[in-house]
């Protein structure tokens, strides 16, 4: 856990409402692990005034990238950070997804919902070092929110899309996509990240074909180390059901830990 | 060299700056970005005598430059806290400042005995203020017959200073303040949260499952600031100040406005290094304007009439 006032925006490509920055952090870079995220400054004002959590799209020897949605104040002034613009982020944090778990297994499904493939890209090359098939779903409301199609498609991983409005792929939602290739990919894991209702669609799923499930939790954080105690979840631990801080034991958490609210 | 000690009669701090109960967890969380043996003190979150689960979320909505929560005083309790916690920040040469709660006044008591036979601890601060655990921010910190029957029962049962915690949702936060005064209470920290609400037009309905919460943050700074004042000049015993502060000149504001002290809260979470910036901040206020000991700023705010 790093604090790194200094990272360096070295490259940033834009759609209209989706931005990708790469950032130089060479002390950060190689301790994050895929479903880690950063704490990032937007602002050095006051408003906003907290950090905004985001999940790492990918981390090399020296580079993190992050990929975010312009949704409110804070992620709007990300992305209008430019190259040679100095960021003031803090991680790797929380916990990601456990490789292992898919370990002598084939094929691992990995399901983004909008957003939340953001984690999944950096997951997928893990994967596929471990020499595990990583089949990646990318769902959304429309084909202008799969920004990040073609860059999954170039790095050769097997995609499957869904939009709700048909305009792309399977017309629908992910989840359903999902349930009609279940039977044929016979994944030995689901990793998955995204709205809650889908997260809790794939916690049943997964629940009835007793596949192991990994879902990333989004929660309003407000430091994101442990501090605040603001970002809790309902999580099953040694029995007890707690509310559960997600800085600290998720954001990815097994899914058959999850209470649903 | 500036002397930064601060004498709070009961206790002599390195310096004037403390990290804020609710904000700085149980200290050790800051340890991968600070050296705790640098700050004046930390209160640690607030500790009931049994495990407290907490509120449901959403706990937190940021405003204009404020932050609203509605925790719910969620924690570990004291017996967990004397087992994995207080063992770890013994090890710290900064003053360690337990955050006492209760239900009602025996278990403010209850936990006040209990950690009475734990070593390791400077004071106590008693939360009598937190807006957002009863329904309708009600606390004893409203009521000056209330503060003083809490403040007289720890004190009585206390073998160690107790700093009162007010609250700022009064009318009168010096009537309050006497009252702790006049039980026995060795300071006052002020203040805590200010009760709010956020609203979700979309949906019509409150941002905190909790409804009400309590506002922290730089928005709150001028009125915090306003109550040290109104407060510092009237009471005996030291005032530590807080709300709002992000920078050291934010904690030289207090210093003039009377606070001996002052606590960062709302700020280690944006900056988990703030106490530190602060201290430093501190110290080259001083050297440039030389000033041998800081304790030496504390009241000073001119308030003669002519501008």
């Amino acid at each position: 856990m790093l604090k790194d006032t200094k990272a360096i925006i070295t490259k940033k490509q834009s759609w209209p409402h989706y931005v990708l920055l790469s950032i130089s952090s060479p002390q950060m870079a190689p301790q994050t692990q895929p479903g880690q995220f950063i704490m990032v400054r937007t602002s050095q004002d006051f408003h906003p005034l907290l950090r905004r959590p985001l999940s790492v799209f990918h981390a090399g020897e020296t580079h993190i990238e992050i990929f975010f949605q312009m949704v409110g104040i804070g992620t709007r002034l990300l992305g209008k950070m430019e190259p040679g613009n100095e960021l003031d982020i803090i991680g790797p944090l929380g916990k990601g997804f456990t490789l292992d778990t898919a370990d002598n297994r084939k094929t691992a499904a990995l399901v983004g919902g909008g957003r939340g493939i953001a984690p999944l890209f950096f997951l997928a090359h893990r994967l596929c070092d471990r020499g595990i098939e990583a089949h990646m779903y990318y769902g959304a409301k429309s084909l202008a929110d799969l920004p990040l199609k073609k860059k999954i498609e170039e790095n050769r991983f097997a995609l499957s899309c869904a939009t709700e409005d048909g305009s792309f792929g399977f017309k629908g939602l992910i989840t359903e996509k999902l349930e009609s290739d279940l039977d044929d990919l016979q994944p030995g894991i689901i990793y998955a990240c995204g709205p809650e209702a889908m997260l809790k669609t794939i916690a049943q799923t997964a629940s009835k074909r007793d596949t192991p499930a990994e879902l990333s939790l989004e929660s309003m954080m407000g430091c994101g180390f442990g501090a605040c105690w603001g970002c809790v979840k309902k999580i099953k631990k040694q029995g007890e059901i707690n509310w559960t801080k997600i800085c600290e034991e998720g954001p990815v958490v097994a899914a058959d830990k999850i209470v649903w609210e | 060299m500036t002397d930064l000690s601060v004498d709070l009669d009961f206790c002599t701090l390195k310096n004037p700056v403390i990290a804020a109960s609710g904000t700085f967890g149980y200290g050790l969380e800051f340890t991968p970005f600070i050296d705790l043996n640098r700050l004046g003190g930390l209160v640690v979150k607030g500790l009931y005598f049994s495990p407290r689960p907490g509120n449901p979320p959403p706990r937190l909505v940021e405003t204009a430059s404020g932050l609203i929560n509605a925790i719910g005083l969620q924690g570990i309790g004291v017996h967990k806290f004397a087992e994995d916690v207080l063992p770890q920040l013994r090890a710290y040469d900064t003053a360690i400042i337990i955050n006492v709660c209760g239900n009602h006044n025996e278990e403010y008591a209850a936990v006040v005995e209990f950690l009475d036979t734990q070593e390791g601890i400077t004071a106590y601060e008693l939360n009598i203020s937190c807006p957002n655990v009863e329904k309708g921010g009600q606390c004893p910190a409203l009521n000056p017959d209330l503060t003083y029957a809490i403040v007289k029962l720890v004190k009585d049962t206390s073998v160690r200073p107790v700093i009162t915690k007010l609250s700022p949702n009064v009318s009168d936060i010096v009537e309050i303040a006497l009252s702790a005064q006049e039980a026995g209470s060795d300071a006052l920290s002020m203040v805590n949260t200010f009760l709010a609400l956020a609203v979700d037009m979309e949906t019509k309905r409150p941002k905190l499952s909790n409804i009400l919460g309590g506002l922290s943050g730089p928005a709150i700074k001028p009125l915090a600031l306003r109550m040290v004042y109104q407060t510092a000049c009237r009471v005996r015993i030291p005032v530590i100040g807080l709300g709002g502060i992000m920078s050291s000149t934010d904690a030289l504001e207090y210093l003039i406005c009377g606070a001996k002290a002052i606590e960062v809260g709302t700020a280690n979470f944006i900056d988990p290094q703030a106490t530190v910036n602060i201290i430093d901040g501190l110290r080259q206020h001083c050297e440039k304007n030389n000033i041998a000991r800081i304790e030496s700023l504390i009241g000073t705010l001119d308030i003669q009439q002519e501008f």
